[in-house]
């Protein structure tokens, strides 16, 4: 996984609460068994809408996505952060994100930054008055530059470190592989097995 | 200070505990479908590692399978692929499959506990958000990304920060004509779809303890929907009764063992949860939702809501957004609106006690002339059991089309989809936008409002039925 320090990219404004997974990528994307490729696949029903906001040319290089609170409701396919880097998002900004989404997100690389709702309503206002406006986002120093705006952001310690140090789970999971094998040793026998 | 439910199961299976570092969890049972596995075994295979413990996982094919001509190879190229890529995974790697025609396929959360795999006390995963189902068994159970099946399937382990706790507290009886659906449906309508965020959920109260099983299932399923990623029913009589018997269930010694261990499982006296919330059962009406998350709920006898009259900016937008979607207007009387299709399937209501309840509605009845009823067996268990009790033929002596098992309608991943515009009555569990087709419009109900609701052709509930069945087929409407 790619080191994720600080990131600066053209902000996109996505004035909707509630993003639900399967607007980040209806199921019919789901059956492909590749891991990339999802770039189109990313919010397609609403990009067939001219005036949805990945369609202004100002906004379509965006890398840092600024979306109203809980986004990424619904299922736990990972799909919706592969389509999001897909399509170059770096990081996601929003008050709240669903708990899996969330983290998903951090095993992929894809950073999800939580800032106050009154902070993203700044920040919407500015990429709205001036799209292509470019936001930075500072895992170090954990906050959001934008123009004038300063706001602090929230990841949690463990998080931030894996990013920062671009580490893979399953290879630190695999240092304990010893602790694994004590456990098992000790659970009860009157636990279930799927094969005889 | 005592532990709840949650805390103890969650106890129970820390492997290692570091200070700034998550908690490594051991996993139990890893369930396994088509959709969110074959990146993950793509991962095993580039870094050259195996499944842990094949002996503790098993895999199903539901996301994708057709529920007509199963016998048939699978017309849609790309869900064929994903099924055999499926298929070659677990020859692969030594895992136990139930594919496509066996008597064991069905939804991976109605075949768990069919098999008496999922039990108290287990921590159960599945790259699936209804895996919260499974606490329903007071199970710690929850949906993971391909990236956590992939570290389950590497490790048998994942790294976990503690969840916060929240009771839900259902007080009081359920009235005729409400279900744990109904439940559900109104505990998401008041504490939203994010209002479970970093929570489990402990749903307790005296309405929780008279359900049986399978309604209880029902209710856990949802957590999701209110942004919980697991929800959870301490074990009781009934839940050692269902279990009982089951295929993987303990026998003899190991039984006895496992039910001294059951019974420990009851958040204590002296326990304290972060949050909790009161919901008065002897209140509740069968509820719908008019908009496009599951928090978007109702009962049946309001009106469609006015976006002006919600308190907050964003609540306000997404109101409005919602009815454009719906195309339904401020003001109209849910009763009145009328659906092309009712869907009576899933892992939330896809059970044989679902499918009894709703064969009891529509029995000796006729569906409304422009309505297709779909009925879509949870597993094929599921489907031989309503057969051996001759529900099929009352759903299609109703009019309704009885289907073999998989998720189907609720995700539409298969060719059962609503066409654009369509609008749906569904047991399902999301509403979300193009959820059962693109541009398909959802109103999630129980299995009694989706019968009765096939009956008259609008939204409704058995109360709205006259109270004798029609006996010949040409009655107008």
């Amino acid at each position: 996984m790619d080191k994720f320090i600080r990131h600066t990219g053209v902000g996109v404004p996505l004035r909707y609460s509630n993003v639900d997974t399967d607007q980040i990528i209806p199921a019919v994307y789901l059956k492909r068994v590749s891991r990339t490729g999802f770039e189109d696949a990313l919010f397609s029903a609403w990009r067939h809408d001219e005036s949805f906001v990945l369609n202004h040319p100002s906004y379509r290089s965006g890398s840092v996505l600024v979306a109203g609170p809980d986004f990424g409701t619904g299922s736990s396919r990972e799909h919706a952060v592969w389509a999001l880097k897909d399509y170059g998002f770096k990081a996601v900004l929003s008050a709240r994100f669903a708990d899996i989404f969330r983290g998903n997100s951090g095993k992929q690389g894809l950073l999800t930054g939580e800032l106050d709702q009154d902070d993203i309503e700044r920040i919407w206002q500015v990429l709205e008055d001036a799209p292509g406006t470019e936001v930075t986002v500072d895992l170090e120093q954990r906050e959001v530059r934008c123009a004038e705006i300063v706001a602090p952001m929230q990841v949690d310690d463990y998080t931030r470190w894996r990013l920062m140090e671009g580490l893979d789970d399953i290879g630190l999971t695999m240092r304990h592989i010893d602790e694994i094998a004590d456990f098992e040793a000790s659970r009860p026998s009157h636990k279930p097995r799927t094969l005889a | 200070m005592g532990k709840t439910l949650a805390e103890k199961v969650w106890d129970a299976h820390v492997v290692r505990r570091a200070e700034g570092a998550p908690d490594l969890l051991y996993i139990d049972l890893h369930l396994v479908h088509e959709v969110t596995s074959p990146q993950a075994f793509e991962g095993l295979r580039l870094a050259g590692r195996q499944v842990r413990r094949p002996d503790l996982t098993l895999a199903t094919e539901d996301h994708n399978t057709p529920t007509l001509d199963i016998d048939k190879p699978i017309a849609d190229l790309t869900s064929r692929t994903q099924i055999d890529t499926l298929r070659r995974n677990c020859e692969d790697f030594g895992i136990r499959l139930h594919p496509l025609g066996d008597t064991e396929q069905g939804i991976v959360h109605v075949v768990g506990p069919q098999l008496g795999l999922t039990q108290p006390g287990m921590t159960v995963v599945c790259g699936d958000s209804h895996t919260s189902t499974h606490g329903a068994f007071g199970a710690l159970a929850f949906g993971i990304g391909t990236s956590e099946v992939e570290h389950v399937l590497a490790t048998q382990t994942l790294p976990l920060r503690p969840f916060k706790t929240m009771a839900i507290n259902v007080e009081g009886k359920l009235r005729p004509g409400t279900t744990s659906k109904d439940i559900i449906l109104a505990v998401i309508a008041k504490i939203g779809t994010g209002g479970g965020q970093g929570y489990v959920l402990e749903y307790r109260g005296e309405a929780i303890r008279s359900l049986s099983m399978e309604a209880r299932m029902t209710i856990c399923n949802m957590s999701i929907e209110a942004g919980a990623r697991a929800g959870m029913i301490a074990p009781d009589e009934t839940t050692f009764e269902y279990v009982q018997g089951r295929p993987h269930a303990p026998k003899g010694k190991e039984w006895d063992a496992a039910l001294e261990y059951w019974k420990s499982l009851r958040t204590d006296d002296d326990a304290e949860f972060d949050t909790e919330v009161t919901i008065d059962a002897e209140e509740l009406e069968p509820y719908v939702t008019w908009g496009t998350n599951p928090g978007q709920g109702l009962p049946l006898s309001s009106a469609v809501p006015d976006p002006a009259s919600f308190a907050g900016e964003a609540e306000r937008a997404a109101a409005e957004r919602a009815l454009e979607y719906m195309d339904l207007r401020p003001g109209t009387p849910l009763r009145e609106i009328t659906v092309d299709t009712v869907f009576i399937g899933s892992c939330t209501n896809g059970r044989i006690e679902d499918l009894r309840a709703a064969a009891e509605i529509v029995k000796g009845r006729r569906k409304a002339d422009d309505v297709r009823v779909l009925v879509v067996p949870g597993s094929d268990r599921v489907r031989l059991q309503a057969e051996s009790e001759g529900l099929d033929k009352i759903f299609t002596e109703f009019g309704a089309e009885w289907r073999f098992a998989g998720c189907s309608m609720c995700l539409g991943m298969n060719p059962d989809q609503l066409s654009p515009g369509e609008r749906s009555a569904s047991t399902s569990n999301r509403n979300f936008e193009g959820r059962q087709g693109k541009g398909g419009r959802t109103h999630l109900v129980s299995p009694l409002v989706a019968a009765a609701t096939g009956v008259r052709g609008t939204l409704s509930s058995p109360a709205d039925l006259d109270p004798t069945p029609l006996p010949s087929r040409d009655h107008e409407h």
